[in-house]
């Protein structure tokens, strides 16, 4: 199958980008987007001009490293996949595709199709965890937890970080992923002693991140390879509004470590 | 090199009292001096992610490196299955020596008692940790830990988070991290790859140099100690079902400087992946082995048969493992299945568009047990499939075919997971130490995790009490020299100015390895391959050509640096297998088989772990050889018949 792609090229953070034009001939439809793009590099780099700079790294859809726009779509038209993970019989020939970085005041293009995410990694270290050093934890067994709150838990961990929740997002909001940790903690019995400190602290993270703010758009949960669900961000809404009704102006600590709102 | 050197440091003492022992002689730092260390730990997977919180916790001060944008994306992230821990928690009879047994027996005998019983203690405090940090393994209605047998246990010891217990694990970990890096005792590089170890004039490893993979610039770094936790080295085969970054070149960085290489013919394929499509192929994906639990493996009698598989009478089909191993089925051994289906499709009998596959059949237990039934059991696999290949294994069977996805060779370590150059520590996939020839299912994640939340923080903190008041600078002859040798070579990469990407190099070269150092051997392959790997590595230096420049964004730079290194790994690969002239675990030596097609393994002349030595490009590598003792358990031959 053969393919009009226009690629948005941009050599560094602060270079300016613009869309360039490639034809991509002869295409296998087995091939994933991923191989296709590999396949134009290829012929790029044989024709002596830069390659197509993108993220990538397991191919299997949960390292959550890859993820661009197509045609205004993060992670293309497809439902529930990330871009490695999408296949070209899904396209027909001669389509026209628009291949554009996460685009998002809080993730910095890197170079072409590759966005700096590192935003999402402050907000996991503002609050992200369960106050546990090595050694000290108790027998597996001690606590039962519920199979039902340990299911619900497993979906809002499933998220992968790869941040087409953000790109989607009108605002460029970042209420999804947020929302996924706070809830697969603050579910848990593990979790109670810090989960509104940890609710606090992490949606403060967020919005020194240079996200926008959610205006239940639902664009996230629509794009989101994993499925997760806009149902944790109301979660965490909860929990951080009673966090901050808690928490006696001027005594919260900034972090979630030894923060206390009690 | 003396055999003292090579000296495993495995305690005296009865095996099960072997850890507790040592750990009560190992040296201390005081609180107060930890921040007076510097450790550097290379890859943020479970190892690494592991060893870097739980040190930065102690207090000690730790950079920790990884070449993706997140310490989150490590291909441990990758792993399904589960993770085994010794707990017994259905009273089935399991227990810490049956774990350790049944994984020194899986390794087919070609690794230490000490470091197995260690692993198998360990495990049991390893499901706390992750419980504690909000793993969410799956659980039964009454609230506790659910566990299933996996790879033909008799026991339930398998913890899982549906098929994504990598990813919970890892997830575990990087939160850990993550929590110490906002304590300021963890100092994250992310998009930084290892280039170079530095080791000084007594010998010690000082430092590493390491690219910024977005400037390109190279930076020093210095440490008290080195951990690598860079993972395996399955990419070599080019097609593998471990991560397209995954690569070899901080072990094998470290192995030209000093570091003993052990075992590197060791690696496990795994039987049930989906097979390439075309010679696009990226990499491979592989499926659950639960799978072969209800499917049926099978071609066509007839190669040149061109009917639909489905349209194939029974008569016609030849179910090959049911045939020849009627115990035990469609359930033998991976390594016994990959064989099996290799020589099938070498044989001419393959199936599907390249005819490089066999079928896994649902048919009959869809039929036995209804399409409920199997839809609970493998729904997830068979979205998956059908996601990959656009064929749906509800009208038409799947096709299978072997990936290569584990190493269980690695950096030679000794019981502290130090490797024979001071100050240089190996962990998880990255290190030869728990696996033996072949690897238990579920013992991966399970060793990631030993060697970093427990077995470094303990070892690595007696070795740095050696230490104390000594300063740490980048300044200096050692990484001056080889700040300049990184340098020339990144420039010969770009400089070769040639006609061939790295990318159709290294589709070559997994070629040939894959071939010959796979999933069975020959003297006669090898030697063949080994000259190969030398023509085809002359043609790479004076043909290679990478595109871009050296002081930005470039991935082609990134991967002929790797490819150059698996050129040398490929070679010593190979030299391995042919020296280790018997079958066993994943290595099967033509020239050694029963007349049944069983594995010969050879006890009085190959009980060792070999330890491989660099001499200089283009001369022969020296092995060492490290005896293997066995006090608690008796080696016996496995039969699968």
């Amino acid at each position: 199958m053969n393919l009009t792609l226009y690629v948005w090229r941009q050599a560094g953070p602060a270079a300016p980008g613009r869309m360039e034009r490639y034809e991509a001939t002869d295409i296998n439809p087995d091939s994933s987007f991923l191989e296709m793009l590999d396949v134009v590099n290829e012929r790029l780099a044989a024709s002596g001009e830069d390659r197509i700079a993108f993220d990538h790294d397991c191919r299997e859809g949960i390292c959550g490293m890859c993820g661009f726009m197509i045609n205004g779509e993060a992670h293309g038209p497809r439902r529930g996949t990330t871009v490695c993970q999408l296949h070209m019989r899904h396209f027909r020939d001669g389509d026209v595709l628009h291949l554009e970085p996460w685009r998002a005041r809080a993730f910095p293009v890197v170079k072409d199709l590759m966005v700096d995410r590192g935003a999402f990694d402050r907000i996991i270290q503002a609050g992200g965890f369960i106050t546990v050093s090595t050694g000290s934890a108790p027998e597996a067994n001690i606590t039962p937890v519920p199979k039902r709150v340990a299911d619900r838990a497993f979906e809002a961990a499933e998220c992968i970080g790869c941040g087409a929740c953000v790109a989607q997002c009108p605002n460029g909001a970042a209420q999804l992923f947020t929302s996924a940790k706070v809830s697969h903690l603050g579910l848990l019995p593990q979790g109670q002693p810090e989960r509104h400190d940890r609710a606090l602290a992490m949606v403060e993270a967020m919005e020194r991140g240079g996200f926008g703010a959610c205006s239940n758009h639902a664009e996230c949960q629509a794009v989101c390879p994993k499925g997760i669900s806009i149902d944790f961000i109301a979660r965490m809404n909860r929990d951080f509004l009673k966090a901050r009704a808690r928490a006696a102006p001027g005594t919260r600590a900034p972090g979630g470590e030894h923060g206390s709102t009690r | 090199m003396t055999a003292a050197k090579l000296g495993s440091k495995v305690p005296s003492g009865p095996l099960a009292a072997k850890w507790l022992e040592h750990r009560n002689h190992l040296r201390l730092v005081n609180p107060s001096n930890r921040r007076k260390f510097t450790v550097l730990v290379v890859g943020s997977g479970l190892a690494g992610g592991a060893a870097a919180a739980s040190l930065g916790e102690l207090g000690y001060r730790v950079e920790c490196f990884c070449f993706q944008d997140s310490p989150r994306r490590a291909h441990s992230i990758a792993a399904q299955g589960g993770i085994n821990a010794a707990k017994n928690y259905h009273n089935d009879g399991d227990s810490v020596f049956r774990l350790f047994y049944d994984t020194i027996k899986g390794g087919d005998f070609r690794s230490r008692e000490a470091n197995v019983h260690r692993l198998a203690e360990l495990s049991v405090a390893i499901i706390d940790q992750c419980v504690a940090q909000g793993v969410p393994f799956a659980r039964e209605y009454g609230g506790l830990l659910d566990n299933r047998s996996f790879g033909g246990a008799q026991v339930s010891r398998t913890f899982y988070a549906r098929g994504q217990t990598g990813q919970q694990l890892l997830l575990g970990a990087y939160q850990a991290l993550s929590r110490q890096i906002a304590a300021g005792t963890v100092r994250m590089f992310p998009r930084t790859e290892m280039l170079d170890l530095v080791v000084g004039e007594d010998g010690r490893a000082r430092g590493i140099i390491a690219r910024d993979l977005v400037t390109g610039r190279l930076e020093r770094h210095a440490g008290h100690a080195v951990v690598l936790a860079t993972g395996g080295y399955s990419n070599v085969y080019y097609l593998s079902t471990n991560a397209k970054g995954s690569n070899a070149t901080a072990i094998w960085r470290a192995h030209r400087r000093g570091a003993l290489f052990a075992n590197p013919c060791f690696t496990q394929i795994h039987p049930t992946c989906i097979p390439a499509s075309g010679d696009y192929q990226s990499k491979l994906t592989r499926m659950s082995e639960s799978l072969r639990n209800d499917g049926r493996i099978w071609v066509p009698r007839d190669p040149g048969d061109g009917r639909s598989p489905e349209r194939i009478p029974e008569a016609d089909r030849d179910y090959y493992l049911e045939v020849k191993y009627p115990a035990f089925g469609n359930l033998v051994p991976r390594d016994v299945a990959a064989r099996n289906t290799k020589q099938v499709v070498d044989g001419g009998r393959g199936v599907g568009p390249q005819k490089n596959g066999v079928y896994l059949d649902f048919g009959d237990a869809i039929a036995r047990l209804g399409r409920a039934a199997i839809a609970d059991r493998y729904g997830n696999l068979f979205e998956m499939y059908v996601k990959i290949t656009g064929e749906d294994p509800w009208v038409t069977p799947m096709r299978i075919y072997p990936a290569p996805h584990y190493t269980m060779g690695g950096l030679w370590v000794d019981y502290d997971l130090m490797s024979n150059l001071d100050g240089l520590f190996v962990a998880g996939e990255a290190n030869f130490s728990d696996h033996g020839a072949n690897r238990l299912g579920a013992s991966a994640l399970m060793q990631g995790l030993a060697d970093g939340y427990f077995v470094l923080p303990a070892t690595l903190g007696s070795y740095l009490a050696g230490h104390l008041g000594e300063p740490v600078s980048t300044a200096g002859g050692a990484f001056d020299a080889v700040e300049a040798e990184v340098r020339q070579r990144l420039d010969r990469l770009l400089g070769a100015r040639g006609q061939r990407s790295p990318e159709s190099f290294h589709r070559q070269l997994g070629h040939i390895v894959w071939h010959a150092c796979g999933i069975s051997r020959s003297a006669e392959g090898l030697t063949r391959a080994i000259g190969e790997i030398a023509d085809l590595r002359r043609e790479f230096w004076q043909n290679l050509r990478v595109s871009g420049a050296p002081a930005e964004v470039n991935q082609d730079l990134e991967k002929a640096g790797r490819v150059a290194d698996y050129f040398e790994l490929a070679e010593l690969m190979c030299r391995d297998a042919l020296d280790r002239d018997e079958s066993c675990g994943c290595h099967l030596r033509e020239e050694h088989q029963a007349p049944d097609g069983e594995a010969l393994r050879n006890d009085e002349e190959y009980a060792f772990v070999s330890a491989w030595q660099w001499q200089g490009e283009d001369r022969p590598e020296v092995r060492f050889a490290e005896p293997l003792l066995f006090e608690s358990v008796e080696p016996s031959r496995r039969s699968y018949k």
